[in-house]
C-alpha cells in the first residue's frame, strides 16, 4: 500500500528517495557518522591517505564534529594514477564486485572497485536520481549512455532496475534504432548525454518522425556539460522534461546529484557523498553560496573510499530549501572546469592524451589542433596534423596509411572515434607561450 | 550450503547447484512434466498460443507425458517478427524489468522480455555453467562480451555476479586497452567470442607480450560456432581452459547449457529447458546421437515464453551419465545451421539484412556477392558489388564515399562493419535461378 | 575547346591496369596522356585518346564501365612560377578544380595541363579572358603525332 502511494505520488519519489527528505539534524548526524567510519576505513586500509593523516599528526579521532573535514588531506586524479591500480583500495579483491576505469592523464587508465554493497548503493542513489527526475515504477528506461568500463550505463542499468523500470540497455549508437525503439516501445524516460540526444531529435526529424507525439516525457542527461538554451531546444522539440544529473566514476558514477521537478540545481544524494567548496587556488573552504571548486568525500563507500576528492568542477551550493520539498543540498549546475580536460561524449579527454598517441606512431610531436565542434547535435572531435616529410608519402594509401594509425593510435588511447586530417606544413597558428592545442566550437552558432 | 562451507576440491566444489544440476533423471522429469503442464496454461491466454492451441485443439489435459511436447505447435522467428515488437508477451508489461533484441531477418530487430524472475533465474543459470568451468567467488572476469540490446555480456555480467566473483565489464572492442586492463587488474576469467580470446593472444605477441604470461586461467567462449582444434589453439596460445557454452537470446540468452570439468558436452540446464532434436524435414525425432535441429521450450519464462522454438541450430543430444555428476542431458557443439544465418564475431546476419541495406542505396543491388573469411583470428566481411555506369564516376572522393555510403548502410541494418570493395562487371559469377549471394570462406566445421 | 575525357573503373591488383589499355591498342588508337588515381582497393583510370567515341565502343564492348567527362587542357610556360600564374587567374575566378594532371608531353616551352572543373564552359570562357591558350583536341592530336 505505501508502496502504492509512493509511486503514484506527483512529485516522483520511491521508497528509496526517503533520505532525500531527512530533516537536516538527521542528516548531518547520519554524514559525521558516516565520515568517521569511513575515515577510520581508509586510515586502517589505504596506506597513502594514512601516511597523509600521521604527517599531519591526525588519527580518525580528530573527527569530531562535520566541520573538521576541513582538516583532512585533499585526494587528487593523480593519487589514482600514481598508486595504479589498486593502492586506493579498502577492501580486499575477495569482497569486490565490480572494477570501472576511465581514461587517465597519460593514457593509464583509472581504476575504480565496488563492493556488492557499493554497487548497491549506487543503484540506490540511481534509483533516487531517476525518481526525482519524475520516474516512476513500470517506466520504460531506454539507456542510451554506453555500457562497459564507463560507469555511465551500467549505473543507470542498475538504477532503473532498482526503481522498478522496464530498463531497455540499447547503449550508445545507432540512432534510428534508437528512434524505432522510442516509437515502438512507447517509451517514457530516456538517458544519454545532452548531444546525444540533440543529435536523435535531429535525425528523428530527418526520418519524420515526431517525438513530440510519442510517450517519450522524461530526458535524463548527463556526463558532459549543457547549457540551459540546449535544454529549452531539446525540451521543445522532443516534448520532454530534461533533467540534468551529474556523477564521476571516482566517486560512484551516474548518482551523486540530480535535478528535481523544480529543475532548479542539482540535490546532491549527500548521505553518501558530503559535499564541500573551495577555492581552487588556496585550498580554503568557501561558505555555502560562493563559487569554487566541488570537493566530495564518498561517506559509504567501501572498496574504495575518495576523501575530499578534488572534482576540479566549478559550482557553488544554493542555501534556498529547494520547493520539491527535498533537505538534502544543491548545488549550482556545472559550469567549467579547473584544469584543461574536455567532456566529449560523456569521455573526458586530456590533450596530453592526445599528445602521447601522436608521439607513439610518428617519433616526434607534430604540431596539432583538436577541434571540437557539434553537427547535427553529436559532438565530433578532429585532430588536426601538420604532414612533416617523414610521413608524407606520394601515393593516396601511403598518406591514407598514416591517417589511419594516427586516428587508431588516438582511438585507442581515448576510446572514442576521431576525425583525423593531416594539414599543410605551418597551417596551424602558433603562438608564443602556451600553444592553445583546443578550439572548442560547440556553442558557436 | 554456501559456497564458502564446502570442502575444497570435492567434486560438489565445481556445482553451484546441487539439487538441480544432480536431480535423480525421474525426479527431473516429473519436474519439467509439471512445469510443461503449468507453461501451457501461463501462455493460454496470449493470443497468439491461444489460436495455436485452438487450431490444434491442444488444452491442459493435452499433455499427460513428456512426449506429448510433441502435439504442441512449434513456434518460429517469423512468428516473433509476426507479432513485432512484443506480440507474444505473456505478462503485462509493467512486469517488465528488461527487453533485449535478437537479430532479425531483415532490419527490424526481435524483441525479447523479461521479468524481474526471469532475470534472475538468467543469473542462476549462468552461475552454474560458470561455477562448472572452474569459476570461484575470489576470481576477477574481464567480460570482453558487446553489452546492449543483444543479450551477449548481461547473462554472464549477472551469473558473475552472481556467484560473486568482481567484474570487468570492458565490452567488445580495443584489444590493446582489453590486454591493458587484464596486465593490470589480473582477473583469472576472460568472457568473450573465441575468436576474440585468439585475437587478443595475437595483439599481445604484437605488443611484445608472451600471452601465456597473462593472468587469465580460464575462459568461457560462446556467441559463435568453434571446433575443438580451435579449443586447442586457445588453450596452447593463453596457457588457459577454454569453456564453451550455449544459449540464444530468443530462449534466454546465454545459459541453456554448458560445459562441465569433463568438457564433453554441455549440460542442458533441463529444469529449465526442454530440449528435442528433431529432423529438420520431416520434423520426427532423430535416433539419439544423430544430429538435428534443436528445438527448445522455456519452461520457466515468464514474461515471454518459447514453446518448441526452432533454433535452426544443428547439434547432437546425449544422455549417457556424465563423469562430474550432473544427471543432465547433454548436446554437441553447434555443427551447422538450417538456414542461411551467419555468425559474424558473435553477431548474427542474415544475407537478407546485407541486401536490405543495399537497397537503400541506389544501384547497388543487382550483383554483390557477401565474402565472409578469418583472415587471422577474426571473421571479415567482404560485400562485393559490382560497378555499372549508373553509380561509376570519374572522381575518387564520389566513389570513396559510395563505399563509405555502403558500409554505414550495413552497419545499421546489420550491426557489422563490412569492407565494400567495388569490383569490375561481371566478375561476379552468374547463376541460373537462386543466385549464391554468399561465400563463406571460414573453416569452423570440426 | 573541351576535351573528351574517358574515366574507367579498375580494380586494384596486379595486371589491371594492362588490359583496357591493350583493347584500345589492338585497335590501334593512340593515347595521348593518361592518369591514375588509386585506392587500395580500386583506381580509376583517366584517359585522353585521339577517337575517344571508338575508344569508348571497343571499352565498353569489353566490359568495362566508362565515363566521359569534359576537362579543359591549358598551355602554360614551363619554367618555376608558370603553373602557378595559371592556378592564381583560376583562383581569382572562384573555379573549382576537382583535379588536374599533366599531360605527357610538351610542346617546345609550353607544357599542357588537364583540368577538371566543376564548371567547364565558364572556366573556358575564363582562361580565354585571361590570355591563356586553351589547347583543343585537333590540336592536341596534331601536336603530338
Amino acid at each position: 500500500m505505501l508502496r502504492e502511494l509512493w509511486n503514484d505520488a506527483e512529485g516522483g519519489f520511491h521508497p528509496a528517495s526517503a533520505p532525500d527528505f531527512l530533516p537536516e539534524t538527521a542528516l548531518r548526524e547520519v554524514q559525521l557518522r558516516r565520515l568517521r567510519a569511513v575515515v577510520a576505513r581508509a586510515y586502517e586500509h589505504v596506506e597513502l591517505f594514512r601516511s597523509r593523516l600521521d604527517e599531519r599528526g591526525l588519527t580518525p579521532d580528530s573527527i569530531q564534529q562535520l566541520e573538521d573535514i576541513q582538516r583532512l588531506p585533499f585526494t587528487v586524479k593523480t593519487d589514482l594514477r600514481d598508486t595504479y591500480p589498486f593502492g586506493l583500495f579498502a577492501s580486499p579483491m575477495s569482497d569486490v564486485v565490480r572494477l570501472h576505469a576511465s581514461s587517465g592523464t597519460t593514457g593509464k587508465p583509472i581504476v575504480v572497485a565496488y563492493t556488492r554493497e557499493d554497487v548497491e548503493v549506487w543503484s540506490e542513489v540511481m534509483a533516487r536520481t531517476f525518481a526525482a527526475c519524475g520516474m516512476h515504477r513500470g517506466d520504460i528506461l531506454q539507456n542510451a549512455f554506453g555500457y562497459g568500463l564507463f560507469t555511465g550505463g551500467l549505473g543507470a542499468h542498475y538504477g532503473g532496475e532498482t526503481l522498478g523500470a522496464t530498463v531497455i540497455p540499447i547503449s550508445g549508437g545507432n540512432t534510428d534504432r534508437q528512434i524505432m525503439l522510442i516509437r515502438d516501445f512507447q517509451v517514457s524516460a530516456l538517458c544519454c548525454t545532452p548531444s546525444y540526444f540533440t543529435h536523435m531529435v535531429e535525425r528523428a526529424r530527418e526520418l519524420g518522425v515526431d517525438l513530440r507525439e510519442l510517450p517519450l516525457k522524461i530526458g535524463i542527461f548527463g556526463a558532459e556539460p549543457w547549457t540551459d538554451g540546449m535544454r529549452k531546444h531539446i525540451e521543445a522539440e522532443a516534448g520532454i522534461k530534461a533533467y540534468d544529473i551529474y556523477g564521476l566514476s571516482e566517486i560512484t558514477g551516474p548518482g551523486v546529484a540530480s535535478e528535481c521537478s523544480t529543475q532548479e540545481g542539482l540535490h546532491i544524494f549527500e548521505d553518501h557523498f558530503y559535499p564541500e567548496i573551495i577555492d581552487p587556488e588556496t585550498g580554503e573552504a568557501l561558505p555555502d553560496g560562493e563559487e569554487g571548486e566541488l570537493v566530495l568525500t564518498t561517506l559509504s563507500k567501501k572498496a574504495m573510499p575518495m576523501i575530499r576528492y578534488r572534482t576540479r568542477d566549478i559550482t557553488s551550493i544554493i542555501t534556498e530549501p529547494c520547493a520539491c520539498g527535498r533537505t538534502i543540498r544543491r548545488m549550482r549546475r556545472i559550469g567549467r572546469r579547473s584544469d584543461d580536460m574536455f567532456i566529449i561524449r560523456g569521455v573526458n579527454v586530456f590533450p596530453s592524451q592526445i599528445e602521447a598517441a601522436l608521439l607513439r606512431v610518428e617519433g616526434t610531436l607534430p604540431h596539432y589542433q583538436i577541434i571540437l565542434t557539434r553537427a547535427h547535435g553529436l559532438d565530433q572531435i578532429a585532430v588536426e596534423v601538420e604532414v612533416t616529410p617523414e610521413v608524407f608519402s606520394d601515393k593516396i594509401r601511403g598518406l591514407e596509411e598514416v591517417r589511419k594509425r594516427l586516428a587508431q593510435a588516438i582511438e585507442h588511447i581515448i576510446g572514442i572515434r576521431v576525425e583525423l586530417r593531416l594539414v599543410e606544413p605551418r597551417t596551424i597558428a602558433r603562438s608564443e607561450g602556451k600553444a592553445k592545442r583546443v578550439i572548442d566550437r560547440r556553442n558557436e552558432g | 550450503m554456501s559456497l564458502a562451507d564446502r570442502q575444497p576440491h570435492s567434486p560438489a566444489d565445481s556445482i553451484w547447484n546441487p539439487t538441480a544440476e544432480t536431480m535423480p533423471r525421474a525426479e527431473l522429469e516429473a519436474l519439467q512434466l509439471e512445469r510443461l503442464r503449468s507453461l501451457v496454461e501461463r501462455v493460454a491466454h496470449v493470443p497468439f498460443h491461444r489460436d495455436h492451441f485452438a487450431h490444434h485443439e491442444i488444452g491442459t489435459h493435452s499433455i499427460r507425458s513428456l512426449a506429448d511436447i510433441r502435439r504442441l505447435p512449434f513456434t518460429t522467428k517469423n512468428d516473433m517478427r509476426r507479432h513485432h515488437p512484443l506480440g507474444l508477451l505473456a505478462v503485462p508489461r509493467k512486469d517488465l524489468a528488461r527487453i533485449h533484441g535478437s537479430s532479425g531477418t531483415t532490419g527490424k530487430p526481435t524483441f525479447v522480455a523479461y521479468t524481474a524472475r526471469d532475470l534472475d533465474i538468467w543469473s542462476e543459470l549462468c552461475a552454474r555453467f560458470l561455477v562448472a568451468g572452474g569459476l570461484k567467488p575470489e576470481h576477477t572476469v574481464q567480460v570482453a562480451f558487446g553489452y546492449g540490446l543483444f543479450t551477449g555480456g548481461f547473462g554472464l555480467h549477472y551469473g558473475i555476479e552472481k556467484v560473486g566473483a568482481a567484474v570487468i565489464p570492458a565490452a567488445a572492442g580495443n584489444t590493446r586497452r582489453q590486454i591493458e586492463i587484464m596486465r593490470a587488474l589480473d582477473p583469472e576469467g576472460l568472457i568473450c567470442t573465441p575468436s576474440y580470446a585468439l585475437t587478443i593472444a595475437d595483439a599481445a605477441r604484437d605488443l611484445g607480450i608472451d600471452p601465456r604470461s597473462l593472468p587469465i586461467r580460464l575462459g568461457h567462449f560462446g556467441g559463435e560456432p568453434w571446433s575443438e582444434d580451435m579449443r586447442r589453439e586457445i588453450e596452447e596460445e593463453l596457457d588457459i581452459s577454454a569453456f564453451n557454452n550455449y544459449g540464444l537470446s530468443e530462449i534466454i540468452g546465454p545459459g541453456v547449457s554448458g560445459e562441465c570439468s569433463a568438457r564433453d558436452g554441455m549440460h542442458i540446464q533441463e529444469d529449465h529447458f526442454l530440449v528435442e532434436c528433431l529432423d529438420p524435414e520431416t520434423l520426427e525425432p532423430v535416433p539419439e546421437g544423430e544430429p538435428g535441429e534443436l528445438v527448445i521450450t522455456s519452461l520457466t519464462r515468464e514474461a515471454m515464453p518459447m514453446i518448441r522454438y526452432r533454433t535452426r541450430d544443428i547439434a547432437r543430444l546425449y544422455r549417457e551419465p556424465c563423469s562430474c555428476g550432473r544427471t543432465t542431458m547433454r548436446m554437441s557443439r553447434v555443427t551447422g545451421r538450417t538456414d542461411d544465418m551467419l555468425i559474424i564475431r558473435g553477431v548474427n546476419v542474415f544475407p537478407s539484412q546485407i541486401e536490405e541495406a543495399l537497397l537503400r542505396v541506389e544501384g547497388t543491388t543487382p550483383h554483390y556477392l557477401i565474402e565472409v573469411s578469418r583472415p587471422g583470428t577474426l571473421d571479415e566481411v567482404h560485400v562485393k558489388v559490382e560497378i555499372h555506369p549508373e553509380i561509376f564516376s570519374d572522381r575518387m572522393d564520389r566513389m570513396q564515399s559510395l563505399c563509405e555510403r555502403i558500409s554505414r548502410e550495413i552497419h545499421t541494418v546489420a550491426g557489422i562493419r563490412a569492407h565494400v570493395d567495388l569490383v569490375e562487371p561481371r566478375s561476379i559469377e552468374r547463376f541460373v535461378g537462386k543466385a549464391k549471394r554468399v561465400l563463406d570462406k571460414r573453416n569452423i566445421q570440426n | 575547346m573541351k576535351l573528351q575525357q574517358l574515366s574507367l573503373f579498375l580494380e586494384n591488383r596486379p595486371g589491371r591496369l594492362e588490359a583496357p589499355l591493350a583493347a584500345i591498342a589492338a585497335e590501334d588508337i593512340n593515347i595521348l596522356t593518361l592518369s591514375l588515381a588509386d585506392t587500395a582497393q580500386f583506381g580509376i583510370l583517366r584517359l585522353i585518346v585521339r577517337d575517344w567515341e571508338k575508344a569508348k565502343r571497343i571499352l565498353e564492348q569489353d566490359g568495362w564501365v566508362v565515363n566521359v567527362t569534359e576537362v579543359v587542357a591549358v598551355d602554360v610556360l614551363d619554367r618555376p612560377g608558370g603553373l602557378a600564374a595559371a592556378l592564381k587567374i583560376l583562383e581569382d575566378a572562384d573555379l573549382n578544380i576537382e583535379y588536374m594532371y599533366a599531360y605527357s608531353l610538351r610542346r617546345g616551352d609550353k607544357a599542357i595541363l588537364i583540368f577538371r572543373f566543376e564548371d567547364p564552359d565558364r572556366a573556358v570562357q575564363v582562361l580565354l579572358d585571361k590570355g591563356l591558350h586553351v589547347v583543343g583536341g585537333e590540336e592536341l592530336i596534331s601536336s603530338t603525332s
